[in-house]
């Protein structure tokens, strides 16, 4: 195995763990705050109400801990590739995301979202055929 | 209205903010090459020793807050596809903080990806 192509190995593994595990979390949430309710407005005794029923919710920690493997993930493949190659890349992750929010949560999603999360495929596809990493100096 | 607006926003705007961040403070730690545990655990300690993963997870943690409020309000099917718009912000950030170059093929894709949201944003049922 050439040094690229193990690179491009290794980037493509994480990546799928990334995207396979992260819509699970984002399910997760999005259940756990609709049983809790819309977040009733900006004053602070409103938002630590809201945000003290979130984090007392199993479904919350559910999701947080999907969201922790994810992070994990994220910031081992970021150690060699770039952002701007990892970000885009990891969007395939909205399929899933949209399968589970249609078959899970029994969303309804109209022809024209369904579109746009293919467009969204399209353009990771685009994106995965390049090179994970093309930093220059960096100076900040 | 204007909450979803604004929380949108947050989500979009101080979430890609924060990643970047993360990323500098990444590429300081150098390229993960041993991925048992124990390794993998001595590299998150190495980046939570650096003030811009701090930054980072700062930055990361209140849009994680205002992802919150959002799902409160509206669909998983909305919220996550429409702030896939953070891509092209991604795009431009790491090309003009990280540096990074961003070939026209990775432009076209980062596109197409933009053209996606909005059409998620048209088919808001």
């Amino acid at each position: 195995m050439t040094p690229t192509s193990g690179l491009h190995f290794k980037t493509s593994v994480l990546i799928l763990i990334m995207i396979s595990v992260a819509p699970l979390g984002d399910t997760f949430l999005g259940k756990g705050m609709k049983q809790i309710g819309a977040m009733p407005g900006w004053a602070p005794a409103q938002l630590y109400h809201f945000f003290f029923r979130a984090f007392t919710s199993g479904t919350i920690w559910i999701a947080i801990a999907l969201l922790m493997a994810f992070f994990i993930a994220y910031l081992v493949v970021l150690s060699w590739a770039d952002y701007s190659y990892v970000q885009p890349a990891s969007s395939a992750s909205y399929v899933l995301i949209a399968l589970l929010a249609h078959f899970v949560l029994h969303e309804e999603i109209s022809p024209t979202r369904w579109a746009g999360v293919a467009v969204i495929c399209a353009g990771v596809f685009a994106v995965g055929h390049t090179q994970p990493s093309t930093s220059e100096h960096h100076s900040w | 209205m204007v909450t979803q607006i604004i929380l949108y926003m947050m989500i979009v705007f101080v979430g890609t903010g924060g990643e970047l961040f993360v990323s500098r403070a990444m590429k300081s730690v150098g390229e993960v090459t041993d991925f048992r545990p124990s390794a993998i655990a001595r590299v998150v300690g190495r980046a939570m020793a650096q003030p811009k993963m701090w930054m980072g997870i700062s930055l990361m943690a209140l849009a994680f807050f205002a992802l919150l409020g959002m799902l409160s309000m509206a669909k998983v099917s909305f919220v996550f596809p429409s702030t896939a718009l953070s891509y092209a912000a991604g795009a431009l950030g790491g090309k003009v903080f990280l540096r990074e170059k961003v070939t026209p093929q990775r432009w076209f894709g980062v596109l197409l990806v933009c053209m996606g949201v909005v059409l998620v944003f048209l088919g808001k049922g």
